[in-house]
């Protein structure tokens, strides 16, 4: 789940290198060069500490005293919500274990050469533009299954398990085939931002359906405002995102879910064709061309200067905009609006889902610190803390009980609300990053009118069908 | 005398021969090893063979990049070789004759500096500039004075026919200052008196250029065709930082380092990445060989 896409300005060719180094390319060592090689690193076994007693305090039986590192990826969230609550509460419960913090932007620079030579540090938050590929990692056996923490009893409550205290679908969200290896601890709901201010100042309603859609899009372009606009650089899938939301709610979810198991033809699905041709009609009327060369900074900005109306994204948005929006903009968001009367869901339907993973190395020192460190993210404290750090909600739902989101958030959270069952989520990005690449462009051709949807989905079923092939990929079912 | 010759000799060798064994041999080696594996960055791999070059057969991004390096091959060095030449000819030998000396145009010495300054920028800030230059909105250099002119934004990195030339543009860009050091070494080494005589049976400066400069700078000329061409089997950090959705729109721009990088460190398929490394690798070295076979001539004697 690469949530909000980092600055990859400072990719040079020495940071390749350096990174080929790191993974061993280079930096073999010269006795018995190619048997000695780096590749055989992961199998050396790691040396794991001995458990501490359980008891009520310590249901998963942690050493008391034994280290744990924490490696944090410092980007849209920050840092200091680890540092200021959550290493605390541990240092809290275990007074005598040390916490290592290291925070970086570039995971997998810092992290792939420590999981290839077998030393990787217990506690990771994988997330970024370079984060670790989590289906690799899981068909490698590195990632530490969760399901003990899920059923641990809570901190707050011995009586509740873990697993009962977050809101429903955060566990299923960080499973693979069906077992839990990421805790995705961020509620993060997907839709249309706009500017409330923007809107009332003119008049204009949100959209429920696409006639109205269109019919404000038409009024907000005759305003000399760009009615609707994502970043193509580096930003597409914020777009296939809307598509593939929008083709849920014409044809039900049966249509994603189709699609993230590989079925055959999932992408040549009507409802995954209507959708790409409704919103191939709004990238060649209302998208200003120029936006698929820009990243999504500079479209966002284009935003708050209220120069673009409409911008898809998820509600970590208004956090990240936060320097750049002037007063009273106020983030309001739209649920992608539906198709027509025949739509499966209704106009209220949206993607919502736990974002920013973590996980626990199977193959560290101390995996059991690692889920207790998990389990005391989930205390109300700790969810408490991070609302408060970063203005977002998590997965813990006694965790922003009471709390005063932000204008943005607190729109997003009353359009989850309004929801209800009718919520859903995407997956295969996270299980393929190759089809992700591939439908990131395609979304760029479609919208940019290169392609038609016929073309977008048949060139998006080509390249599923050939992972689908692939032997050498791990393959993911939910 | 010769007694102690062979420890010196090894003695001296030993080292070199030992870093260079393990920090470029044994690298390349097990690029070889890693590409006949599947392995994902993590635990041990398994062989399979010859599997990720049947692969890369059929693999597209491949094939596109492949082309684009033939294309860069091409494009690359004539325009900054005809460029540069075209620059140090002036420089040199451009201007007037003072005192039986051939000199350049009117300010030579400063724009010699001028067009060095690109050399001494790093790759990564010329890209992060171009891409400032290429904007395609009014903030962008180029689109901001045409849109003020009333004309429409050229979308340089993101219409597929134009932005690999857009890249190529920066590539030249970057080259050519080297280019014009190095041509004008080569022409200050030319013997005065040879363009004393052309001009003194009546030579104009186009038939200096060709009938003496040309010719005598052939080797020099041909270091450069061949640096040129390495320099085309790279262009990595450009097309990252540059190009649409790292080297699109739709593989527009794509490199085989982009590929590399992308399989590898993206889609953590290492092995498969490999592949690719490999034949990157026998093509450059392909390219090489060629070259110098082909451009072999008698060098003039003067």
């Amino acid at each position: 789940m690469s949530i909000t896409p980092d600055n990859p300005a400072d990719l040079s060719r020495r940071t390749v290198l350096r990174r080929a180094a790191a993974v061993g390319l280079l930096a073999t060592p010269a006795a018995g060069l190619l048997s000695a090689c780096a590749t055989s690193g992961g199998d050396e076994k790691n040396e794991q500490v001995e458990g501490g007693t359980k008891s009520a305090t310590n249901p998963l039986g942690v050493a008391e005293d034994a280290p744990i590192e924490v490696v944090i990826f410092n980007g849209g969230y920050g840092e200091k919500y680890a540092t200021d609550v959550h290493q605390p509460l541990y240092k809290k419960a275990f007074p005598k274990a040390e916490v290592k913090h290291q925070s970086t932007q570039a995971v997998s620079t810092v992290l792939q050469p420590r999981f290839a030579s077998g030393n990787p540090p217990e506690f990771v938050n994988n997330s970024g533009e370079k984060l670790m590929d989590f289906g690799a990692l899981v068909a490698d056996g590195q990632l530490q299954d969760l399901t003990e923490l899920w059923d641990a009893p809570s901190v707050d409550d011995p009586n509740k398990k873990v697993r009962d205290t977050v809101v429903p679908g955060t566990v299923d969200v960080g499973s693979f085939n069906g077992k839990p290896y990421v805790l995705y601890y961020v509620s993060t709901v997907f839709g249309i931002w706009y500017s409330g201010k923007l809107f009332k100042d003119n008049g204009w309603a949100p959209a429920k359906d696409w006639s109205e859609f269109t019919a404000l899009l038409d009024k907000i372009k005759a305003k000399g405002i760009t009615p609707y606009g994502y970043a193509g650089a580096n930003a597409a899938y914020y777009q296939w995102n809307v598509i593939l939301t929008h083709a849920a709610k014409i044809g039900g979810t049966d249509v994603l879910k189709n699609i993230d198991n590989l079925e055959d033809g999932a992408w040549q699905q009507d409802a995954v064709k209507q959708a790409a041709e409704a919103w191939a009609e709004i990238g060649a009327k209302y998208v200003d061309k120029s936006f698929e060369g820009l990243k999504h900074t500079d479209v966002q900005l284009r935003q708050n200067q209220y120069k673009l109306a409409f911008y898809p994204s998820g509600d970590w948005l208004e956090g990240e905009q936060k320097k750049d929006t002037p007063a009273g903009f106020d983030y309001q968001l739209m649920p992608v609006p539906s198709l027509s009367a025949s739509d499966k869901l209704p106009a209220t339907a949206l993607r919502a889902t736990a974002g920013e993973g973590y996980f626990v190395s199977a193959k560290s020192k101390n995996p059991k610190g690692g889920l207790e460190y998990m389990r005391q993210m989930l205390s109300v404290a700790g969810a408490k803390g991070f609302t408060e750090v970063v203005k977002a909600p998590t997965v813990v739902t006694a965790g922003s009980e009471g709390f005063a989101f932000p204008p943005g958030v607190a729109s997003s959270q009353a359009a989850l609300k309004a929801a209800g069952q009718d919520v859903f989520n995407i997956y295969f990005d996270g299980w393929y990053k190759e089809l992700d690449t591939e439908v990131r462009t395609a979304t760029n051709e479609l919208m940019f009118g290169r392609i038609k949807a016929d073309a977008f989905a048949e060139r998006i079923q080509k390249r599923a069908d050939a992972i689908k092939k692939d032997s050498s990929i791990t393959k993911f079912k939910r | 005398m010769r007694h102690g010759k062979y420890p010196f000799v090894i003695g001296f060798l030993f080292l070199p021969v030992t870093l260079y064994v393990v920090f470029v041999i044994a690298p390349y080696a097990q690029a070889f090893q890693i590409s006949m594996t599947n392995w994902r960055g993590l635990s041990a791999p398994q062989w399979v063979g010859f599997d990720n070059f049947r692969r890369l057969f059929d693999d597209d991004n491949f094939w596109k990049a492949v082309q684009h390096h033939g294309v860069l091959l091409l494009a690359l060095p004539l325009i900054t070789i005809a460029i540069a030449l075209f620059f140090s000819f002036l420089l040199n030998v451009g201007g007037k004759s003072s005192g039986g000396q051939r000199q350049g145009v009117w300010g030579s010495k400063f724009y010699r500096v001028v067009f060095f300054f690109p050399q001494v920028l790093a790759v990564a800030i010329i890209a992060v500039l171009f891409q400032m230059v290429y904007r395609p909105n009014e903030s962008g250099l180029i689109n901001g004075v045409l849109m003020k002119l009333g004309f429409d934004p050229v979308l340089f990195l993101v219409r597929p026919n134009l932005a690999l030339w857009s890249i190529i543009g920066v590539l030249v860009w970057q080259a050519v200052g080297f280019y014009v050091v190095l041509f004008s070494a080569g022409m200050a080494s030319i013997p005065g008196e040879i363009y004393e005589a052309a001009e003194v049976d009546g030579a104009t400066r186009v038939t200096l250029f060709f009938r003496v400069t040309l010719p005598l700078l052939w080797d020099t000329l041909q270091v450069a065709w061949v640096y040129l061409g390495i320099a085309a089997f790279d262009a990595f950090a450009i097309v990252s930082v540059l190009s649409v959705d790292g080297g699109g729109p739709d593989g527009a721009t794509t490199v085989l380092a982009m590929e590399i990088y992308r399989n590898a460190f993206v889609y953590s398929k290492y092995g498969y990445a490999s592949a690719m490394g490999v034949a990157l690798f026998f093509l450059t070295l392909t390219f090489a060989a060629l070259t110098l076979r082909l451009t072999k001539r008698e060098s003039v004697e003067y």
